[in-house]
């Protein structure tokens, strides 16, 4: 099981670093959906496969799709030159190669997986579900509060106003 | 059964955290700065996850939860504020973006 983590934690740096000096803000979003997921295969390794999963699900899936759309929105950078990046097929291979080297690790460590895991206990999700909304239940009362201050937030910044200036500050 | 000690798990958190502020440091475009404050987020979240494992406590995950839910507004936020942006200066420079300083 540890040369899985080791792998995965390889991935994770590299296609992190990767994202870090891309030039093409999409190549760096899609790297770092690569980190997150590798990110997330060291969850499963930790015995969290609830938390591995939601990782995929909201942080890969969502955050990461909302970052690109935005992305796209702005049409960042060189138009010309990004187009005639995004066609060129090598631009996908590394990308390419690293997720499925983290397909396979984890197809090899769930094969690799102990049928009997009584002597550890395990976190199971039901024991985070109860801790969750009896021991933490007025943090999440508080993060039902943020996100609805964040979903109004969200809609008062994104909604496209005339832009007004005072006419002391223009220059 | 995962026997990394414990150490090298808390390592990789912090490689991947100190990635993301080498990250926020040294990038100026702001969508790559806001990414780069994921990274650490995630790696936040990374460090949460390997105490719960080690202690056997749920206390780890319910925090990543907490964190994902912290994450996931302050994107939401941060990209409303950089589309307001982006409309104003027509730049995502972020040095560009310096109206408060005073002109000397």
């Amino acid at each position: 099981m540890n040369v899985f983590f080791y792998i995965a934690a390889a991935v994770a740096i590299f296609s992190t670093i990767m994202a870090i000096t891309g030039r093409n803000a999409i190549h760096s979003l899609l790297f770092l959906i690569l980190s997150l997921l590798a990110v997330s295969v060291v969850f499963y390794l930790l015995q969290a496969p609830f938390i591995a999963a939601l990782e995929v699900i909201i942080y890969a899936g969502a955050i990461m799709v909302l970052f690109i759309f935005v992305t796209m929105m702005l049409n960042i950078g060189l138009e010309k030159k990004t187009e005639k990046k995004w066609v060129r097929p090598g631009m996908w291979i590394i990308p390419s190669i690293l997720a499925a080297v983290l397909l396979t690790d984890l197809v090899l460590a769930l094969q690799v997986a102990p049928t009997a895991t009584a002597a550890r206990q395990i976190v199971e999700p039901k024991q985070v579900g109860i801790s969750l909304f009896s021991t933490y239940l007025l943090a999440v009362e508080i993060a039902a509060v943020m996100l609805m201050a964040g979903v109004i937030g969200a809609y008062h910044l994104g909604s496209q106003k005339k832009k007004v200036t005072h006419r002391f500050l223009e220059n | 059964m995962l026997t990394v000690p414990v150490q090298i798990q808390i390592l990789l958190a912090g490689i991947l955290f100190f990635l993301g502020l080498i990250g926020l440091l040294v990038r100026r475009n702001i969508i790559f700065m806001l990414m780069s404050v994921e990274i650490m987020f995630n790696s936040a979240g990374l460090v949460f996850i390997i105490a719960g494992s080690h202690w056997m406590q749920p206390d780890g995950q319910v925090m990543f939860i907490f964190i994902l839910t912290v994450a996931a507004v302050e994107v939401a936020i941060g990209l409303a504020l950089i589309l307001q942006l982006y409309h104003h200066f027509k730049t995502l420079d972020a040095d560009a973006i310096d109206k408060l300083k005073d002109k000397i």
